[in-house]
This record gives structure tokens, C-alpha cells and sequence, in this order.
């Protein structure tokens, strides 16, 4: 079993403070949802602990297994098993998806171990049955030109290959047609095992009906606020963020 | 007048322990070695008549080549460098300070048996043989001034099919050289065209007869192995009607902490409904001035297409380029230039129209790498008279980090409605967040750059044949993971 503990974690961005103090564990076969309205620092955590060179950590520590990952680049995090799912991933023109992945696969190697090709695209078809993606699909190139939902079952995909330990899957949901968002939901799903921890960012409760949670968290300027099982994602699309908005002034 | 071997100027054995490729084996590291040669003929440091006339003795030239050569050094020593317009790098250039003539012996070896020792391995590094062995119809491996090695397959010569150094060809095939040499690119067409004309030495010579159509490519191999030393190789390539050939080049050297200087010049010549393509891969060391004239002439219903990767070097300037003389002639140039720190590529392509229906196609990728700096020079010429012409030009410019610098000067005359041109030019940077992305999924800051270079030429290189695309690959990646710092 892993675990991927962030403690008291402080994040600005430039001068300006966004994360002030989150504490959260995720543990192998979690899924743990983090709600909030916008600008409250969901994304600005995500891309925190994936290592992304614009956002400080002031205080606070991220350990993946009681390692802390912080000194590490965004590549060895990647390598010891962390995967980040993105909003608005990025378009690498003239690299195709098959090309792309067995980069990253080769990259998981030891020094002087070479890809075995055919195991690789054998391992990768496999998957894109699993997900029900188009052969032809991995001959484009990454994200170019993508529709929202090709973006976002291109995540999934590169997820089911790179088998992850935990995944933080950044407002997976957006931007998604109800079509579009069953079939990455289903791809999650099928990606759903007892060694994969997933922290999923989500604004809306939607997601969370075709991703069932065990954990959900609100977070409210850069804290977690509230925490609890499933329903608390029903009891917050009920009454709203000004719910916790109120509880949180009067309190 | 000879010469001793200056020992004492002679670099050490680098031997950098370097990482072998066992498949191509041309990387940049690979390339920085050098043996200690004991050279036979050497023109001394300096440029002078005495300089030229050594080189033609040794040569044992007839009188005309000589004239030749004379004429040709005026023409250099009065021609101001083209810094009005060029680098003013180009003055850094010591012409007294290079040794213009280099070489073990006259005769090439026909076998790798044949050649001496420290050359033989200096190929072997490079993977030379190798490379013949499996695609090629036959090689010419040029040591310094001179070819140690020049084998063409039985097969092909059996065709008819000429493959020689300069030398040879200029002693044993004088009736088709001469009719040929110096017509395409005059000996003052610039000043270095005039220098080459001076001193030059080595290089390809081929004629490929009426309707033969090599198979395989034929393959030259410029390597450099001494300091201060200047490489002056001379191609002439003539593709007789209907014929096709496909040639090419490479060239590495070691790395050194003083200049040196190679400036080539290559004609090309294709008859009716010839076609001609010729490929560079270079890949010098970055202490190398590289300033070389390469043109061709298409006949009517004839093809020409450069395919350019210059990759190293100090400074470049190099702008392929075909004179479309006869009807329904085809010129096409596709360059890749890769300018990492402290390196300039200044390249591009001359396509100039004389003819009706002929057509011209440019596509120039540059990559620019922190303090590298790329230039792309274009022209393309279509006179009022001519009818039914049609150029196509794309420029892409992808620049890696915000000191990178990246120009184009495409000079497209176009006269006349009965004419079309279509230009287009671009430029990208590579993001922050996309190195991220890579890097999130495991790739390092080097690979991430490769791959996006990668991607970026990934249309050109697929049209190369496949161990070049393969090699050029190889030298993005090496080149891409040692620009991070």
C-alpha cells in the first residue's frame, strides 16, 4: 500500500499566497474529491505537487511513501509514480500520442534497457480497448487539435499506460459534453484498482455521480473546510457554496 | 618546394571517452577525436601563389588548373568580405593562420584493408563502413584534403556510373570535368567560391550516363582531423538525360579551441529529365566556420532537390540553390538548421525561374537553442517573361528560450500576372507548460526539448530516407539534452 501525504502545504504564486495550509491523505484504492467554488486554489494545488515551476512552496511538505518530493523535478515525481491530469493539457505538434507514450514508457527504464516495441504496443492497444478509443487515434498528434473530450480521454489513455500510484485529476469534468463526460468516466473507472490513489478536482457534483468518491473535501481559500463521505458532495450541490461560505463567517 | 610536417602543431589525441553508437554512430561526441598524423604534403600555414602552386605540383595538374587556381586566388584576395550584409563573425576568420593542405598520400585505397591505420579507425568510429556494408552503392571517405577511401559498388560501375575524388577525376575523365566544372557557380560568384577555386581539394566527382538510375545512394564522408586547418572540397555532380542518383554527405571534426574552416563548393548539373537529390547531414563541431556554395542547374523536365540538415558549427552560411533553365523544371529545397548556444545558421535557398512552367518548392525549419541564433535568407527570381512558373516557400522558426533569436529575409521577386508565389512563415516558441507536460509524464527538461524539436521537424525528416531520418533524430537528441543546463 502507498500513501501520498501532504502536510500544512503552503503555495504562492509570485508574492501571492493560494494554498495556506492543506492537509490531506490519500491512501491506495482512494478516491478522494476536492470541491470549491473557483480561485480557491484547487488547480494551484494540483500543479504544486506535480512540480510545476511557477508555484513556490513556502512552507509545508508532500511525501509520496515518507519521501518528500519537493526537491524532486517534475519528472522524477512523475517516475515515482505521481500523475497529473490536466485541465488544459498541451499541444506537442508533430509528436504523435503512440511516439509521445513510448518516450515516457522508455523514460520508466533502467539505464541501457531498451523498449520492447511489440510488448508496448501490444500493452497499448490493450488499453485502447479497454477505454474504447479509435486505433487511429494514437497516430494524431498530442492534443492537436483535439476536441475537449479527445483531450481528456488522451489523459485517461496516458494514464492506463503510465500506471500510476496516485493520479490528481484536475477538473477532469470541464468543458465536457454529458456524453463526453460518461466516457472518461468510465475510463476512470476502469482504471479503479486497489493500488491507485486518485484525487479528483472537481467545481461540480456531476462528476462525482459517475466517479463515486469514498472522501470528499471542500476547500475555501486555500484550506480544506470540510470533509466527509459521498453525501457531502449532495449536501453541498443542495445548498451551494454559500453554505460553507456562511458556516464559515459564522463560525 | 616541400614542406616538412610541422609535428609540433599537431593536436594530441583528444580520445574523449564518448558514448558509441553501435547502430550509426555519428554523434557529436563521437565525432570529437583526433590523431596525431605525420602528413606526407603539407602547403604550410598561410595563403600565398607559393600555397596553390604546391597544391597543384603534388596534385600533378595539367597547366589549365593551375591558371585555374591562380585567377581564382586574385579573385579572392580582391573581394571584400560580404560583412555589409553577413556577420561580422566572418572577420574573425585568420587566412594566415590555416593550413590549406593537408594530406598521407595522393591515391585513394579501394579497400578498408588498404588504409592506414589511425584513418581506418577514425571511419570505423564514424561507421563508415558500416554504412556501406548495408544501403549504400558506394563511398568516398575524405581525410583532411584527401580521399582516403573511394570504392564504388561493382554493380554500378558496371552501369557506367563514375565515382571519383576531384583529383582523379580531373587525370582521368578531363573531356566531361572541364566541359562542366566552374559553370554552375562561377569561380568569383563570392569570396569564398574564389577561395575554394584557389585551393580546392577532394571531393565527389560523378556522372551518372543517360537513363541510369542508381538504386542506392552514393556517399561522401568530409572528415577533419587537424588544428587550424582549413577543408576545401569540390563536387561536381552531372546527371546525364533521364538518369537519377541520390548522394550524400556528412561531415564531422574535433572539437578545438582555435577555428577552423571549411568551405566547399558543389555544382550540380541535371540534363533533361534528370533528377538529382542530394542530402546533408553535418554535423561539425562548433569551432567550425562553414561556408559553403551549393547550386544546381535543372534542364528542362529536370529535378533537383537539396535536402539540408545543419546541425553544429560554429557559424554557417549556406543557401542551396537551382537555376530552372529549361521547361517543366523542378527545384526543391528542404532545410533543417538547428543553432544552439553560440552557434549561427545562416541559411536558406536561391531558386531562381529561367524558364517557362518550371516550379520551386523551399521549406526551411529553424531551431534556435538559448544564445543560438538562426537566419533564414531567401530568393526567389521570376522574370516578367516567363509563363506559368510557381514557387512555394514555408519558413518555421521554433525558438527554445527567450534569448534565442531567429531572422528571415525572404527576397521573392516575383514579375508578370502569368506567375504564382505563395509564402508563409511562422514562428513558435516551445512553452513552459509544454516542457511541463513532458516532464509530468516522465520525460526530463532534455528529452522534453528533443521531442518538441523533434515533432517540429518531424513532416521534413519523414521524407528523408530512413537512416537519415533515424541519424537526425539521434543528433537532435544529443544536441537538445546538452543545451540544459
Amino acid at each position: 500500500m502507498s500513501l501520498l501525504e501532504i502536510k500544512d502545504l503552503h503555495v504562492a504564486i509570485g508574492e501571492k499566497p493560494i494554498v495556506k495550509g492543506l492537509t490531506l491523505t490519500v491512501r491506495s484504492g482512494e478516491v478522494h474529491a476536492i470541491m470549491g467554488p473557483n480561485g480557491t486554489g484547487k488547480s494551484t494545488l494540483a500543479k504544486a505537487v506535480a512540480g510545476h515551476p511557477s508555484y513556490t512552496i513556502t512552507s509545508g511538505d508532500v511525501l509520496l511513501d515518507g519521501r518528500s518530493l519537493l526537491a524532486m523535478q517534475p519528472d522524477e515525481r512523475a517516475r515515482a509514480g505521481l500523475f497529473l491530469a490536466f485541465q488544459y493539457p498541451s499541444e506537442i505538434p508533430g509528436v504523435s500520442i503512440a511516439n509521445f507514450l513510448r518516450a515516457a514508457v522508455q523514460a520508466r527504464l533502467g539505464e541501457g534497457e531498451e523498449l520492447d516495441a511489440s510488448g508496448y504496443y501490444r500493452r497499448l492497444y490493450a488499453k485502447m480497448d479497454l477505454l474504447q478509443i479509435d486505433r487511429k487515434f494514437t497516430s494524431r498528434a498530442i492534443n492537436d487539435g483535439f476536441s475537449g473530450g479527445e483531450k481528456k480521454r488522451c489523459e485517461i489513455l496516458q494514464m492506463a499506460m503510465l500506471e500510476p500510484r496516485f493520479a490528481l485529476m484536475d477538473e477532469t469534468d470541464s468543458g465536457l459534453d454529458i456524453d463526453a463526460l460518461r466516457i472518461v468516466a468510465d475510463g476512470v473507472n476502469a482504471l479503479r484498482r486497489t493500488d491507485l490513489g486518485v484525487l479528483m478536482i472537481t467545481h461540480y457534483q456531476r462528476l462525482l455521480s459517475y466517479i463515486v468518491p469514498d472522501h470528499v473535501h471542500v476547500m475555501w481559500d486555500g484550506r480544506i473546510v470540510k470533509s466527509g463521505d459521498k453525501s457531502l458532495a449532495l449536501e453541498l450541490e443542495a445548498k451551494g457554496y454559500d453554505w460553507v461560505k456562511n458556516e464559515l463567517v459564522s463560525a | 618546394m616541400s614542406l616538412p610536417p610541422d609535428a609540433a602543431t599537431l593536436p594530441p589525441p583528444l580520445d574523449a571517452a564518448s558514448p558509441a553508437n553501435p547502430v550509426m554512430g555519428i554523434d557529436q561526441a563521437a565525432g570529437n577525436f583526433s590523431y596525431k598524423m605525420d602528413y606526407e604534403f603539407d602547403a604550410g600555414t598561410g595563403l600565398s601563389e607559393k600555397t596553390v602552386r604546391y597544391i597543384s605540383a603534388v596534385k600533378k595538374e595539367a597547366p589549365w588548373i593551375l591558371e585555374f587556381r591562380l585567377n581564382a586566388l586574385q579573385q579572392f584576395l580582391a573581394k571584400p568580405l560580404p560583412t555589409h550584409w553577413a556577420t561580422p563573425d566572418l572577420a574573425n576568420i585568420n587566412f594566415d593562420k590555416i593550413r590549406y593542405y593537408l594530406a598521407s598520400g595522393q591515391k585513394p585505397k579501394r579497400t578498408w584493408d588498404e588504409v592506414p591505420d589511425d584513418i581506418k579507425r577514425t571511419f570505423e568510429r564514424l561507421g563508415i563502413p558500416e554504412q556501406e556494408r548495408r544501403f549504400l552503392a558506394g563511398v568516398e571517405a575524405q581525410f583532411d584534403s584527401e580521399a582516403a577511401y573511394s570504392n564504388i559498388k561493382d554493380v554500378v560501375a558496371k552501369q557506367g556510373v563514375i565515382f571519383a575524388n576531384s583529383t582523379e577525376a580531373l587525370r582521368e575523365h578531363p573531356e566531361i570535368f572541364r566541359k562542366f566544372f566552374g559553370k554552375v557557380i562561377p569561380t568569383g560568384d563570392n569570396k569564398f567560391s574564389a577561395l575554394n577555386s584557389a585551393v580546392f581539394s577532394g571531393g565527389s566527382f560523378i556522372y551518372v550516363p543517360k537513363g541510369v538510375k542508381v538504386s542506392h545512394p552514393l556517399q561522401a564522408y568530409f572528415r577533419i582531423n587537424a588544428e587550424n586547418f582549413g577543408q576545401f572540397e569540390r563536387t561536381l555532380i552531372i546527371a546525364d538525360e533521364g538518369s537519377e542518383l541520390t548522394y550524400m554527405e556528412g561531415c564531422t571534426a574535433p572539437k578545438f579551441s582555435t577555428s577552423t574552416l571549411h568551405s566547399a563548393v558543389v555544382e550540380l548539373v541535371a540534363l533533361k529529365g534528370a533528377k538529382i537529390q542530394y542530402i546533408t547531414v553535418q554535423n561539425w563541431a562548433n569551432n567550425v566556420f562553414n561556408l559553403v556554395t551549393k547550386r544546381g542547374v535543372a534542364h528542362e523536365e529536370a529535378e533537383i532537390k537539396w535536402i539540408d540538415c545543419n546541425i553544429g558549427s560554429r557559424l554557417t552560411m549556406k543557401y542551396p540553390g537551382v537555376v530552372l533553365k529549361g521547361r517543366k523544371a523542378r527545384g526543391e529545397v528542404i532545410s533543417i538548421a538547428l543553432a544552439n548556444d553560440g552557434q549561427h545558421q545562416d541559411t536558406g535557398a536561391k531558386m531562381i525561374h529561367a524558364a517557362d512552367e518550371t516550379t520551386s518548392n523551399i521549406v526551411a525549419k529553424s531551431i534556435s537553442v538559448g544564445q543560438g541564433r538562426s537566419t533564414y535568407r531567401g530568393v526567389v527570381h521570376i522574370p516578367k517573361h516567363l509563363k506559368g512558373c510557381k514557387n512555394n516557400t514555408e519558413c518555421d522558426a521554433l525558438l527554445i528560450n527567450t534569448n534565442s533569436r531567429t531572422d528571415t529575409y525572404p527576397a521573392i521577386t516575383v514579375r508578370g500576372d502569368a506567375n504564382s508565389v505563395q509564402h508563409e512563415a511562422s514562428v513558435s516558441k516551445v512553452s513552459e507548460e509544454q516542457i511541463f507536460y513532458m516532464q509530468q509524464r516522465g520525460l526530463t527538461e532534455g528529452q522534453a526539448m528533443s521531442l518538441s524539436v523533434n515533432g517540429f521537424v518531424n513532416d521534413l525528416a519523414s521524407q528523408f530516407p530512413m537512416e537519415y531520418s533515424v541519424e537526425l533524430k539521434r543528433l537532435i537528441d544529443l544536441e537538445m539534452e546538452g543545451s540544459v543546463g
